[in-house]
Formats: C-alpha cells, structure tokens, sequence
C-alpha cells in the first residue's frame, strides 16, 4: 500500500512537472518576435444633411444628402532583434452616399451617376517606435476612389520624446495625388455624346502638406499640444459641376486659381480636473491664400461615471470668412477672372453640439469576447445660412 | 490675400506660442505620476468615433488642418 501511494505520488509530481511553465531565464525583457494581433476597431457612422444652398445648382435648390460610412482597422505588431517595436495598421473605408443636388448635374436621367455613389478608401501605415530611445519612424500609402475622382497618398513620419519624454515633437510629410474627372453640367457639355457618363477627360489636384506638432506635459493633471500645417495645393481646385449664373444670366462651371497656400495653426490642451471630470478643449486659427480666415473652438468635458464609464458633452464653435471668389446666384459679374457660388466657401458661423458614452471595462463589453470598448457619438451641425445636418456615430474597440 | 500677410500673422502666432511654452512651468512628472495623464479620456488628439465627423467638417468648410486628420486628398463632391 505503502509502495503504491509511493507511486502515485511520484506519478502526480511527474506530471506536474511535465505540464508546468518551464523557467525563462529573463522574462522581464524578452518580447514576442513572432507578429501578434494587437486590437481591431470598427468605427460606423450615419450622416444626413439639408439646407438651400447647392453649389451644383448655382447656390440655390437643395443640399439634401446622406451618407453611411464604415471603417475597418487592424493593428498588428512585432519586436525586431532591437527590440525595436514596429506597428501596421491597415485599414479599410467604405462609404456609401446618396446626394440630392449631383442628381441636377444630368437631370434629364432618372438617377445620375453621381447622384449615389459609393467610395473605397484602403490605407496601410506602418511605424516602428524605439521605446529606450522614444523615437519612433513610420510611413503609409492610401488610396481612395469613387465614380468621379481617384486619390493616391503617401507620407512619412517622425516622432522624438524629449525633455526626460515629458515632450514630443512630431513631423509628417504628405501627399495626396489626385485626379478629378470633368463631368460638367449636361447643359455645358460640349462634346456630342452629352447623354453618356463615361469616356471624361480628368485633371490633377496634388496636394503637398507639413505638419509639425509638440506636445508638452505640463502637470499630472494637464498637458498641451501645438500644431502647425503648411498645406501647398495644385491643379484643379474647383469642381466642374458646380454651376455659376452670372448677372447677365449668363451661365458657366465654377473657375478657382490652380493653386492654393493653407496656413492652419491649432493648439489642445487636456485637463483633468479633480477625479471625474476632464476638459478637452482645442483652439485653431486658419488663413489661406484665397483669403478665406477662419476661427474653430472645440470644447469637450467627459465626466467618469465610473472609471469605466464615461459621458462626454461637446460644443464646437466655427467662423470662417469667405474667399474672395466667392458671390451668391446671379451676382457674379461675367468680367471677373475666378468665381464660385459654393457655400461651404462663403462666409457663416456654424455650431455643433452633442454627446456620446464611452464604456471600456477591464475584461469586455456587455461579456461580449474581445470586445474591449464602446463609444457612441450624436452630434447636430448648423450653419447660420440654414444648412443642417446630424451625425451618430459607433466605435467598437476589439482585443 | 496676399501671401506676405498670412506669413506674418503665422510668425505672429508662432511667436505667440514660442512665448507660451518658454514661460509655462512644467513639472517633470514620473513615470508612476501619469496615472492620470494616461487616461484614455486624456489622449491628445482626435477620438476614433470622430472619424466621420472630422470628414464632413473638412468638405462643409473651407478651413481643414491642424488637427492631426487628413488635409487633403478625398473629393468633397457633394
């Protein structure tokens, strides 16, 4: 009996051992070589919009559109022989739009091509960050495409923590190689196969942009962000449907200069004031060289209900003046070089306001597995020239 | 517009937030200080939810940049 207890004994401490971890020499450092998930987001938003003011008919007739976009993102990551941590996210949009006023662009047809559409919008950026040194590198590539226009971007980026990493400074070079296709009013084309939608000619519209930004911790409970982008674009800036009806009634496409000089500075500042109360708020001043000025104050203060769950109010003001090509229906001169009677370039005030939940549990969501956050977003949008529109919006987080 | 003004008031601004950062006092905070700082709520930049929101206030106004989203590239058509 003695023998056999012996033996059974023996038997559980083998097993045991053979099933037990085996001892690394030093965990603490060693980090997966292998690529390894690191989260996906689903991010899925319904958009509607009205007002009077359509560009496509001369600055009058309706604005009336919807919008349904979804935007899939995947992270992965792997630790080279440096243990340098190198990320890619690749991630997939598809938005589908149904627009009132592209359907004035060829209204003899039931529905115009453009008139619903669909975009496809994949991107894949990769950066590997250095976390010893708090320098990180990284470049990406996107591409965008709908009926009528086709966008090729590129860019590259650079990031140094400074300071003992209570500072960042970041840099982005990018660039956006696009091309309109000339799809004009039936009533202004000139070519004899008016009724078909295909064969346009196209033009190009490159855009070339810096942008630079540091962040600063000033506190435990606050830190700061600056930014600054210098936008350089060329090509065909205008788009070839927007009608323009002059005094004379005469009537012609949109014409803009074939270059343009952006000029945006911003800066963010995150408080958290006391234990359950942050405020978000962002300033940013804007000027370009079409002489278009513009004001945006965004404020935003997420209560924690609890440290899982938080509600965030949020208000954003924005004034912007108009640029100087721009004059309502009927009021261009037919003498004048550059026109345009698109609103969204004239000058108004608009206010946007809402509130959106955010729920991200230690384990998961609602015991969903591996969902690791939720966040639900409503906004309303109003011009003081009577174009509205409201926005909700769900981001699920996945683990 | 001319080009020269809007260099001098993006000196002006610059100058401005130069100003700003040479004279706030920041307070090295330790790693173990940051609690709060990390919070996901306290992430400078732009939340993911505002994805579509970002897109539409980029077509519906004439002003874009300057907050870390896209400054080109994409249509605005409608």
């Amino acid at each position: 009996m003695k023998k056999l207890s012996l033996a059974v004994i023996a038997l559980y401490v083998g097993l045991l051992s053979a099933f037990s971890q085996k001892t690394t020499t030093d965990s603490s450092v060693y980090k997966s070589r292998k690529l390894t998930f690191e989260e996906a987001n689903i991010v899925s938003s319904y958009y509607q919009q009205d007002g009077n003011n359509s560009a496509v008919t001369g600055g009058i007739g309706t604005e009336k559109l919807t919008d349904i976009s979804n935007a899939f993102q995947v992270k992965l990551r792997k630790y080279d022989r440096q243990n340098r941590k190198h990320t890619f996210d690749v991630e997939v949009g598809v938005d589908h739009y149904t627009s009132a006023s592209s359907d004035k662009i060829n209204p003899s047809t039931i529905s115009s091509a453009s008139a619903a559409d669909t975009r496809f919008y994949p991107s894949v950026n990769w950066t590997m960050e250095n976390e010893q040194k708090g320098s990180s590198i990284g470049a990406g590539l996107s591409t965008s495409t709908e009926y009528d226009y086709q966008s090729f971007g590129g860019s590259i980026n650079f990031s140094k923590k400074i300071l003992k990493k209570s500072g960042e400074f970041s840099a982005r070079l990018q660039t956006f190689l696009d091309n309109v296709t000339l799809i004009q009013p039936i009533e202004l084309r000139t070519n004899t196969r008016r009724d078909e939608d295909d064969d346009y000619a196209t033009s190009p519209r490159n855009t070339y942009s810096v942008a630079l930004s540091y962040a600063q911790v000033i506190n435990q409970q606050m830190q700061v962000e600056f930014l600054v982008d210098a936008i350089y674009q060329k090509g065909y800036l205008g788009l070839p449907f927007h009608r323009i009806y002059f005094t004379n009634n005469a009537e012609k496409v949109e014409n803009l200069p074939n270059s343009r000089f952006k000029l945006p500075i911003g800066v963010r500042l995150n408080y958290f004031a006391g234990d359950r109360l942050i405020v978000r708020a962002y300033y940013r001043y804007y000027q370009d060289d079409w002489g278009l000025m513009a004001h945006t104050l965004n404020i935003e203060t997420p209560v924690k209900i609890t440290p899982f769950f938080s509600i965030s109010p949020f208000y954003r003001f924005y004034k912007q003046r108009a640029v100087n090509y721009f004059a309502p229906y009927k009021m261009h001169k037919i003498t004048e070089q550059y026109f345009t009677s698109n609103y969204d370039l004239s000058s108004f005030n608009s206010n946007f306001y809402g509130a959106g939940f955010r729920l991200a549990p230690p384990t998961n969501v609602f015991g969903i597995q591996h969902l690791a956050s939720m966040e639900m977003r409503y906004g309303h949008y109003a011009k003081n020239i009577g174009m509205q529109s409201d926005i909700v919006s769900l981001q699920l987080g996945f683990k | 517009m001319n080009t020269t003004r809007t260099i001098k008031i993006a000196t002006a601004f610059i100058s401005m937030i130069a100003i700003m950062v040479a004279t706030v006092s920041c307070v090295h905070v330790k790693e173990y200080q940051k609690g709060k700082l990390n919070d996901s709520e306290m992430v400078l930049g732009n939340r993911k939810v505002e994805k579509t929101e970002l897109s539409f206030q980029s077509y519906r106004e004439g002003a874009s940049g300057a907050n870390a989203g896209k400054s080109g590239g994409g249509c605005g058509c409608n």
